[in-house]
């Protein structure tokens, strides 16, 4: 299979217009006559759906969730990126464009990227439009903060809730055309697997999630949008039924999958309590503008603090190690993400973390509170502190927070070309379920813009085109190819029902989880990756000999619902650890201990590994086969990130 | 469907209805304790009784009256519809548990028996009075003015002497001023009016500032003072009723 | 480590939309205070498919608070007892060790029951599809600091558009009234100047169709607010009325 990302040529300015004017268009009047199904109801499902539903096709949205409105994205805090420099400090299409290149560590595709920073002030736009309630200044104007370190300020955000205003403006838009009859909603049903007619991408398989009834849907295209697979580590800062079964079915039927092991390990979540957790919650990153990173200097004094005989406030200074802002002097505690969560791994390994299981660190506020007085620190962040206060029942203002790294986001994703279409010809993939825009390493606030540009600024320009070239016939759900995969979807449910073994599907999830974050989580090493390799085929072996199901398809079935999810993560974890395993460099939120500066920093082979893995799917228990897309770096400069 | 129907038959236009009916009942009872403190005056019952007289002859007053009693039905008919309705809209099962005293205040939650309540009174007390000043046959008196101005009764006239061509003259008048000085005498009316005092107090506390919600007054700055309004008026006014009674008991 | 708290719990437990359903009692042992309140769920529900029963089916998904997925009515209260936070967001440390904490759907004719404690709320869906937006297509659009908006109304705006949609307001409503959901919506866009263009078309859209759902009239308790997990205030139930009623009566539609 050879690979073809249809960059167009010319100026990275220019490419975009130049490729919009050169897509074929279809009709006005024969729009009508086109389906699409939009699977995910996220920033960028939403989006394009309605978008898609306002430009006159027929669309058929999907979700798991009872709401298109519940999808994860509303979960975002901190903001939303835009070029527009408001803030007149020098920001530009062309700065945001580098930034986020260049915080990807350099394994983005730099036409992509471009046209995200050029539609990224669109969104504002929008946004506004819909009546999305942007904060602003008493001057009636929008407001802009600097986040996740960046040296200009071009965060639009919406208090704490960035994420859920954005996706609610995108849900007022598709629910619109709802009720315009353009797009038929089906929420709590579940994509099971993609249907091909010819090798083109015709409709999708699914479970309704209250009668189980197996249900087959065509249209001309198919758009996934499905989020990430953070949830293959059990515990993240995922929503409980995220999941990545859409895009391993695509995988499986012929899309390649790429940069699987690119995983965001976000530094700031509340740490693991206790083995009865199930979820891990994210504190916004803004806190470490002025919190104040450490640990006990010793390991003795932190065994102390783990065992409750000293406090942390006991400490004196010459016992607190503010360990990021030694290392770091010039960034301080605003090192990127991966670099944060990767040295309080280190200093936990060590043996100097703190809490009842010595996987966290401090985040402290004291010296914040003693330069600008509580009542700034609590305009600033009252509401994350009580959030925090009412998980840990510990008072922020009086003790250290608590903090450790946790699975927050997945840069990798199904392999996209430029038109964001996967290697199944009419199968798209927008938003966190593609691989595009973040290279290795995603930047704040970039998340919320990459999932709104493809819904609302890049599939739909793009899929005319592919839909003007195969013509108006629809197929039928008669189909042999529905039929065919409506049996082999009742398969696997039947096999999976009929198991009937010992352990329940959770602990398969937890034991694939800790195999995940131990040997693929915030650093690897080959030893670990082959180890963790033989040990997920062997789990999954025993999975479906031995996993416990109960009741039976025909009725709502959390348990059914989630042991197919199970079953996917289990091959996907597989092929993430192949792909770490594969990548001999350090990049990003994939960091391998063999490749390390002498300093401990990532250390980046741009010579051997400046290009897009794109995995292809070979058969059960077959090895995957690798692609590679080169990257090419014709405006930015590659060069080592550091933040000493 | 009109637009006036539908807006009305809609839940915020009911609403609406029972928040305007409200208001005019509240400015009635303004008016109705206006009349009624005449009681007090030391007079003989002179200006109760002429107050009485024109309340229930004066051509405007009867009018004004018949919106009134329309305005109670009406309160009454759609509150009852209303409750009815959204005690349906809980569906077939209800909670096992709730603690509703957490969230709400008790009277908002019991605006119908406490309606219903004052109901019961408003039947009673228009039977025993408004019926027989209207008519029923009462016991009647004749006033004169004094030598110093003041007005004093000249005669007393029982309920067996009731004549039509008496009350023509001038200065007669049914005495209602006696019927109710005799009605409470009796301790259980006392007791009775007294309670359906405190219902009326409780069904205005919540009432008096939920008619401006629902007209949708809702401001930062008027709404703290409506709810201190409100609050004073469900306090005071009922109290003054039921101290005509209590008075009037002790009195003997 | 404080060691494991024990409960008794009610649970309502109901197969389907169309079976009957009844409350079932069980104990669960060793539970530790930091907790969360689905976790605690998600342990019984383990030691349940361990015996081969069903587990009790429960609607979740953040567990963050944010995608108003979670719909528990727990001792009485939607959300537990705890003030401002979803079922997700409660701490068994909020309950004594021993105690026996029943557990509902909430209960709504406009909420059917579809298993257990599931329930359905596309009711709210179709009420924003009734008027719930601005109707702008995608596209070219004025530059986002073309109308300024005055802070105050813009924070008024994002005071209501916090509404997560869970349907603890009509939960905790004697009267089953979303008043309280709906009136958010219409608030946030009518104190925005995008949204004025359809402001009376979308209060009194919006109106009907929560007639329409089946939803009380509100009586304003002002219970809705008292529970709302997002603090979505009664000012907003006013600013509806006063919508609605312009719109009727003033406007031309």
């Amino acid at each position: 299979m050879k690979i073809d990302a249809k960059i167009p040529s010319g100026s990275i300015a220019e490419k975009w217009s130049k490729h919009k004017f050169n897509l074929k268009l279809v009709n006005p009047a024969n729009k009508r006559k086109y389906d699409i199904i939009v699977v995910g109801t996220g920033l960028a499902g939403a989006s394009a759906a309605a978008s898609l539903g306002e430009l006159g096709y027929n669309v058929k949205a999907f979700c798991y969730q009872d709401s298109p409105r519940r999808a994860h994205s509303i979960a975002a805090q901190g903001g939303i990126n835009a070029a527009k420099n408001y803030m007149n400090d020098g920001d530009s299409v062309y700065r945001l464009f580098y930034d986020t290149v260049k915080g990807g560590d350099y394994r983005a595709r730099e036409a992509n990227v471009y046209r995200l920073a050029e539609v990224s002030n669109n969104i504002i736009d929008q946004c506004v439009a819909q009546g999305v309630p942007f904060a602003r200044e008493y001057g009636g104007l929008l407001s802009n903060r600097s986040f996740g370190g960046a040296q200009v300020s071009r965060t639009f955000y919406a208090r704490g809730q960035t994420g859920q205003q954005l996706l609610l403006g995108a849900y007022s838009a598709l629910s619109r055309m709802i009720a315009a009859g353009k797009v038929k909603m089906y929420p709590r049903t579940e994509m099971l697997d993609v249907v091909l007619v010819d090798g083109k991408a015709r409709g999708i398989i699914t479970r309704n999630m209250v009668t189980g009834a197996i249900e087959s849907h065509s249209a001309h295209a198919v758009v996934l949008a499905t989020g990430g697979y953070g949830n293959v580590f059990f515990l993240s800062t995922n929503a409980m039924g995220c999941n990545a079964s859409a895009a391993w079915r695509a995988h499986r039927k012929g899309a390649l999958f790429s940069n699987p092991c690119f995983t965001q390990i976000h530094p700031t979540c509340i740490p693991v309590h206790g083995d009865q957790q199930s979820k891990l919650t994210l504190m916004s990153e803004s806190l470490r503008n002025d919190g104040r990173v450490w640990v006990p200097r010793t390991t003795e004094l932190a065994e102390k603090v783990r065992k409750g005989v000293l406090k942390a406030n006991d400490l004196p200074e010459e016992d607190r190690d503010y360990y990021l802002e030694r290392i770091y002097p010039s960034f301080g505690n605003l090192v990127p993400r991966d670099v944060a969560s990767r040295n309080a791994k280190y200093v936990c390994d060590e043996g100097r973390g703190v809490g009842e299981t010595g996987l966290a660190v401090y985040l402290d506020f004291r010296d914040a509170i003693k330069r600008d007085g509580v009542n700034t620190i609590k305009a600033k962040y009252g509401n994350l502190f009580q959030m925090y206060e009412k998980i840990t029942d510990d008072d922020p203002y009086k003790v250290p927070m608590m903090i450790y790294p946790a699975v927050h986001y997945t840069m990798g994703g199904l392999w996209v070309d430029y038109n964001l279409m996967t290697t199944i010809p009419g199968l798209y993939a927008a938003g966190e379920c593609n691989f595009s825009d973040h290279g290795a390493n995603r930047l704040g606030a970039s998340a919320l813009m990459q999932g709104l540009a493809d819904g609302y600024f890049v599939i739909p320009y793009t899929i005319g085109d592919y839909l003007a070239g195969i013509g108006q016939a629809k197929v039928d759900t008669s189909h042999n190819a529905f039929k065919e995969a409506e049996a082999e979807v009742k398969k696997r449910i039947d096999t999976l029902l009929n198991v009937k073994g010992t352990k329940t599907v959770d602990q398969y999830h937890k034991e694939l989880g800790k195999l995940m974050w131990d040997y693929c989580g915030m650093a690897r090493n080959a030893e670990g990756l082959k180890f963790a390799k033989a040990e997920i085929q062997k789990l999954r072996q025993e999975y479906w000999q031995n996993v416990k199901l109960l009741g039976t398809n025909e009725e709502m079935n959390m348990t059914l619902e989630k042991a197919l999810r199970v079953a996917d993560f289990m091959e996907l974890g597989e092929l993430m650890v192949d792909d770490a395993l594969m990548r001999e460099e350090s990049c990003g939120g994939h960091f391998r201990e063999e490749h390390q500066t002498e300093e401990g920093e990532a250390k980046r082979d741009d010579e051997n590994f400046a290009f897009v893995a794109a995995w292809e799917y070979k058969g059960e228990n077959k090895p995957a086969e690798l692609h590679k897309e080169e990257l090419v770096f014709e405006n930015v400069k590659l060069t080592q990130r550091s933040y000493k | 469907m009109s637009w006036v129907k539908k807006t009305l038959s809609s839940t915020i236009g009911r609403k609406l209805l029972v928040s305007l009916t409200g208001i005019f009942l509240i400015i009635f009872l303004v008016v109705h304790l206006i009349g009624n403190l005449q009681l007090f005056k030391d007079d003989g019952g002179y200006a109760f009784n002429a107050y009485a007289k024109f309340m229930t002859t004066n051509t405007l007053i009867v009018l004004a009256s018949y919106v009134l009693y329309l305005t109670i039905i009406a309160h009454v008919v759609i509150s009852a519809a209303l409750t009815l309705f959204n005690r349906k809209a809980r569906g077939g099962e209800n909670y096992m548990v709730t603690k509703s005293s957490s969230n709400s205040p008790w009277t908002s939650r019991n605006m119908g028996v406490l309606g219903t309540i004052v109901l019961i009174f408003i039947v009673i007390h228009l039977s025993n009075f408004w019926y027989h000043m209207k008519f029923g046959e009462t016991p009647m008196v004749k006033y004169e003015k004094t030598m110093s101005g003041d007005i004093a009764i000249a005669q007393n006239f029982a309920v067996e002497s009731f004549s039509k061509d008496l009350l023509k003259q001038d200065m007669v008048y049914k005495d209602l001023y006696k019927m109710v000085a005799e009605a409470f005498k009796q301790e259980w009316l006392v007791i009775l009016y007294i309670l359906a005092m405190a219902g009326l107090a409780f069904h205005l506390a919540h009432g008096f500032q939920s008619a401006f919600q629902t007209l949708g007054i809702n401001h930062k700055k008027y709404t703290p003072f409506i709810e201190k309004l409100g609050l004073a008026f469900s306090v005071i006014v009922p109290a003054l009723f039921a101290s005509m009674p209590i008075i009037f008991y002790f009195k003997g | 480590m404080e060691k494991g708290r024990t409960y008794t719990l009610k649970i309502w437990r109901q197969n389907n939309s169309s079976s009957k359903g009844a409350f079932k009692t069980y104990t669960i042992e060793n539970i530790s205070p930091g907790s969360s309140f689905l976790e605690m769920l998600d342990i019984l529900n383990n030691e349940l498919e361990a015996k081969g029963e069903d587990p009790v089916h429960f609607d979740h998904d953040c567990r963050e608070g944010i995608c108003g997925m979670c719909s528990l009515f727990v001792n009485g209260r939607p959300h537990g007892p705890e003030e401002e936070i979803t079922a997700c967001q409660l701490h068994m440390r909020s309950f004594k060790d021993g105690e026996t904490i029943v557990i509902e759907p909430w209960r709504a004719k406009a909420f059917p029951v579809i298993k257990d404690l599931v329930v359905d709320r596309s009711a709210f869906d179709r009420i924003i599809q009734a008027g719930g937006f601005i109707s702008v297509n995608t596209g070219p659009l004025p530059d986002a600091n073309e109308i300024p908006i005055p802070k105050q109304n813009a924070d008024l705006a994002m005071d209501a558009a916090a509404c997560i949609g869970c349907g603890a307001c009509v939960a905790a409503c004697k009267n089953a009234s979303a008043m309280l959901f709906v009136s958010a919506k219409v608030s946030q866009l009518a104190l925005l100047p995008q949204g004025n263009a359809e402001r009376k078309r979308r209060a009194l859209a919006m109106v009907d169709q929560m007639d329409q759902e089946g939803f009380g009239a509100c009586s304003n308790t002002g219970a809705c607010a008292a529970e709302c997990p997002k603090g979505i205030d009664l000012t907003n139930i006013a600013r509806l009325n006063r919508e609605y009623l312009t719109a009727s009566f003033a406007g031309a539609e």
